[in-house]
């Protein structure tokens, strides 16, 4: 079988794996994106009962492999009544681990703000939650655009793990293919490609561009 | 030793009550004594230039004021303390709500300027009038605009501080602070990150500030000529202390102290 006729054959399937791919990649993007600002302004916080949630939460899952988070949220969360189906299951898990490392991200980015400019936002009477959302983070936010687009790259990555609970992604699409026709390079060299097209030409451009457009945004062109 | 509060008033009452107080104030780092038993009074109307060598205490003096808590005794501005707040008729430690409101009535100018990086020098100057005290846009636009004026910076209201020189953004910075309409404006070295040749365009804006209006101003400096113009009242800090203080024709002609004497003779000869 040439690899044109591999393509019409099993394409569309690879095509429909790809858009779960993708909805499990904006999603887990979002949660993500959502959870490290929380965890992350939460670390700052001077009041040890609101950082130390937000420590543990960073330290735990961090330290641990997003493969066994993902078995936990499927797996061993229903014993405890908390039962998710396996698409939210999968968004879910990435989206938390990589929340985590997003949450480091926005603390450096936020402690990365020269000191001087807390100072005249509190010189000018603005309370803590106004500075933080009007002079701070947008600061902040530029400085982190870089380091969030490695991070988003290792969360479409992460993503690949969900074909581990029957969520019906491009690899668990590409695996099934696999299984049934034993075409390997094929099937995987289609997986790849799509990956990396995915990351490179799509989420690298797209954060450069978000990238110049906050920056002119913030007078830095 | 505990601060005994109850020899301090709750308010400073009277038509001649200083616009700002220090009353025995001590500052520390840590284990480091940078100011002891500060007393200081200033007017209303006030413009007191803060002189002395790198490392006496002198930004700490208006950092006090503005940002940093203090270890013993209390400062009130426009007669309220600051510091501390009344409780059941006592005086105890204010809480960070109520020292920032009790700041209010201040303004600060920083030596590296500190506008904000991603808003225009209008919006910079528009941030404070709207955010904090409320104001709609458009009068907030208009009182932007009008001090803005007054600084030279009008054309180049709509320029991100990066498009702008030292001098520039240290006149939009004092702009932003006199949005606010504080009764008390601090400078902290304002001129020191200047190029010469533009240290005049923030000295004049200082200049029409004490002639124009009735602003009680706190102003560290390392230019005399300009202190010895346009101050009421020269205070020089030694080692966390005011060493000496006077009218700057008496406190610059006639030193008193010999520590006031070698500093003055030190920077005139660096000159
Ligand atoms: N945040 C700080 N932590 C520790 N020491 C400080 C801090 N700020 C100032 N100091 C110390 O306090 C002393 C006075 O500093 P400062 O008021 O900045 O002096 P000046 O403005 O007269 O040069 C110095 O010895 C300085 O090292
Ligand atoms: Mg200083």
């Amino acid at each position: 079988m040439s690899y044109w006729e591999f393509l019409s054959e099993y394409g569309p399937r690879l095509i429909d794996g790809t858009l779960v791919t993708a909805a499990q990649f904006f999603l887990a993007a979002a949660l993500a994106i959502v959870i490290a600002l929380i965890a992350g302004l939460m670390k700052l916080s001077p009041y040890l009962p609101v950082r130390a949630p937000a420590v543990v939460y960073i330290e735990v899952f961090r330290g641990t492999s997003l493969l066994v988070q993902l078995y936990w949220i499927f797996f061993v969360l229903p014993l405890f009544g908390v039962s998710f189906d396996k698409f939210t299951a999968g968004f879910v898990a990435v989206g938390m681990n990589l929340g985590a490392y997003g949450a480091e991200l926005v603390r450096g980015g936020i402690q990365s703000v020269p000191k001087g400019q807390w100072e005249a936002a509190y010189s000018l009477s603005m309370s803590p939650l106004r500075r933080m959302w009007r002079i701070i983070l947008p600061q902040a936010l530029l400085n982190m655009l870089p380091p969030w687009g490695n991070l988003l790259i290792e969360l479409l990555k992460g993503t690949a793990l969900v074909a581990l609970i029957s969520v019906a992604d491009l690899m668990f699409e590409a695996r099934q293919i696999n299984g049934s026709t034993y075409l390997s390079a094929q099937t995987f060299g289609s997986a790849l490609i799509i990956y990396y097209i995915f990351a490179r030409l799509i989420i690298t451009p797209f954060m450069r561009w978000l990238e110049r457009v906050m920056r002119r945004k913030l007078g830095r062109a | 030793m505990m601060d005994d509060l109850t020899q301090y008033p709750l308010t400073l009452e009277g038509a001649d009550a200083p616009m700002v107080s220090f009353r025995n104030v001590t500052k520390r780092y840590g284990s480091l004594t940078v100011l002891e038993g500060l007393d200081l009074d200033v007017a209303e109307g006030e413009m007191i230039a803060i002189i002395g060598p790198s490392g006496s205490g002198k930004t700490t003096v208006l950092r006090m004021l503005m940002l940093e808590r203090i270890q013993e005794g209390v400062i009130y501005v426009d007669g309220k303390p600051i510091t501390h707040q009344a409780k059941n008729g006592k005086l105890v430690p204010a809480s960070d709500r109520y020292l920032r409101r009790a700041r209010e009535p201040i303004g600060m100018c920083f030596q590296h300027f500190n506008l904000f990086p991603h808003m225009t020098a209008l919006q910079n100057c528009m941030e404070g009038p709207v955010q904090v005290l409320g104001m709609s846009r458009r009068d907030a636009r208009e009182r932007a605009e009008d001090l803005l004026e007054m600084v030279g910076m009008i054309d180049k209201k709509d320029q991100h501080p990066s498009r702008l020189s030292g001098g520039q953004q240290q006149r939009v910075a004092i702009a932003r602070a006199l949005a606010m309409r504080p009764k008390v404006m601090l400078f902290d070295e304002v001129t020191s990150a200047l190029d010469p040749e533009v240290i005049g365009e923030v000295t004049n804006v200082i200049k029409k500030l004490v002639t124009e209006h009735n602003l009680t101003m706190l102003m560290v400096t390392h230019q005399m000529g300009f202190a010895r113009d346009i101050s009421d009242r020269v205070c020089f800090f030694y080692g966390g202390r005011i060493e000496e203080q006077g009218k700057p024709a008496e406190l610059f002609d006639n030193p008193q102290r010999e520590r006031t004497q070698q500093f003055l003779s030190a920077v005139k000869s660096a000159d």
